[in-house]
């Protein structure tokens, strides 16, 4: 049995008739870094939060450390690092009086990993919080998350509104966190390439269900794009179990397809096609045929690994 | 001599093949030699910043393809080249590769005398080139 840092089942939320999130399965083990995936409005922010306790579930359940989120205690609470979405911090403190003022939280403050990641960004110890810009604020935050070395690292949407340079910082940081093989990292973004850098799972939200959860290398490799020629015009499309999205074109056909297997193979081999070519996607086209309007909503990808 | 990575997020090939393509160039063209170090999983993932795994994942690929020998405790080095795939294997990538090579040339209207005239002398270049280097790290 796997060590899962987070654990939800069945986890439901309403906001009156509003379904926010639907019925979440999701495990993450110790150690990965999770990429948390979806459209704005998808119910990205109600699972982080009902994941750290601050939202009640109206169905279901999670476990974060083993505990039940709904009543984690202040030294579990100790363990999770939180970086809440908008970079929120008080204004009319400067940036040494934010660190001081967290600091008392956490028993085991590292001030010296606060003043390192602060020197990082560029920041100005004596600055008033509320001059800083949003990279600089960025910085700020994530040295107040990462200076307690939570064994648990919440992001939501770290990199929302970052300039380049201030975004790479940002994906150095969660690179160092690494360096210790137990910390686990779950973030969510919108920054496919970001993603790719660091995350090695991902789980995709779609409408407040869960699409899919798996590696990312497992994601990849289950979604195929196929590109079939024709003599003359493609025949009429068949039944084929996965098919996200299909262009036809005189003489070729481009199929996106997931969980691409045996049986897909054999329905394309009775099309008739001289040549059927794989092509390969990138990440980013992978996400959004999965998500587009035309994707099919029945098919959750589940990597081997995740059988259990 | 130390090989310069470059990887690009975003991209319609992996990073692990990314990294996995690059050493494997830098094999054929002589920028690595037998014995040559390459960086640790480690400090590749930070140069790049890309996840360990990612890196791990491309070194444990090479060194499944024979040509990075893994050292327990000391770290990665280029191998001793030795023929690690059947003649099937070999005759089944050397297709592949044709393949793709002539798909992305044949549209560029360039006659077959004329492809066959660069092939033969970038061969001549590569070839040499990797000589050259094998000579100064076997004196």
């Amino acid at each position: 049995m796997a060590d899962y840092v987070i654990r939800t089942t069945n986890l439901t939320r309403y906001f009156g008739r509003k379904r926010a999130v639907y019925s979440l399965d999701i495990a993450v083990p110790r150690g990965c870094v999770f990429g948390f995936l979806g459209r704005n409005g998808s119910g990205k922010t109600t699972t982080i939060r009902m994941l750290l306790g601050l939202l009640e579930p109206t169905r279901g359940s999670a476990r974060v450390l083993g505990h039940d989120s709904a009543t984690l205690s202040p030294d579990v609470r100790a363990r999770i690092g939180y970086l809440a979405e908008g970079h929120h911090v008080y204004g009319w403190m400067r940036v040494e009086e934010c660190g001081k003022f967290q600091s008392r939280f956490f028993s085991n403050w590292n001030d010296d990993l606060f003043h390192a990641i602060c020197e990082y960004f560029c920041l100005d110890p004596k600055a008033r919080a509320k001059n800083l810009s949003r990279g600089e604020r960025a910085g700020l935050c994530l040295a107040l998350t990462l200076a307690p070395e939570p064994e648990l690292l919440v992001l939501d949407d770290p990199a929302l509104g970052l300039d380049p340079v201030a975004r790479r910082a940002l994906l150095e940081s969660m690179i160092y966190v690494t360096r210790q093989k137990d910390r686990t990292i779950f973030f969510s973004s919108h920054l496919l390439s970001d993603v790719e850098r660091v995350a090695d799972r991902i789980a995709i939200l779609d409408r407040g269900q869960l699409r899919a959860c798996c590696s990312l290398e497992t994601f990849r490799s289950r979604l195929r794009h196929v590109v079939l020629r024709f003599a003359g015009r493609p025949p009429e499309l068949p039944e084929i179990p996965g098919l996200l999205h299909a262009v036809r074109a005189e003489g070729e056909m481009a199929l996106t397809i997931v969980n691409y297997d045996g049986q897909t193979e054999e329905i394309l081999a009775r099309l008739g096609a001289e040549r059927i070519e794989p092509v390969e996607i990138s990440l980013e086209d992978g996400v959004i045929s999965y998500l587009g309007e035309r994707g099919e909503r029945s098919f959750v990808l589940h990597g081997p690994e995740d059988a259990s | 001599m130390a090989l310069e990575f470059r990887i690009a997020a975003g991209s319609a090939t992996p990073i692990y093949r990314q990294i996995v393509d690059q050493v494997r160039r830098g094999v054929a063209v002589g920028a690595l030699a037998p014995g040559d170090q390459l960086p640790s999983v480690r400090a590749l993932a930070e140069q790049l910043v890309v996840n360990p795994n990612t890196v791990a994942k491309a070194y444990s690929e090479l060194s499944g393809d024979g040509l990075v020998e893994s050292r327990p405790g000391r770290g990665n080095f280029v191998a001793d080249r030795r023929q690690v795939y059947s003649k099937a294997e070999c005759a089944r990538r050397f297709d592949q590769a044709a393949e793709a090579f002539l798909g992305a040339v044949l549209v560029l209207n360039y006659t077959p005398q004329e492809i066959q005239q660069v092939l033969a002398k970038k061969l001549v270049n590569m070839t040499t080139a990797r000589g050259s280097r094998r000579g100064r790290s076997n004196g």
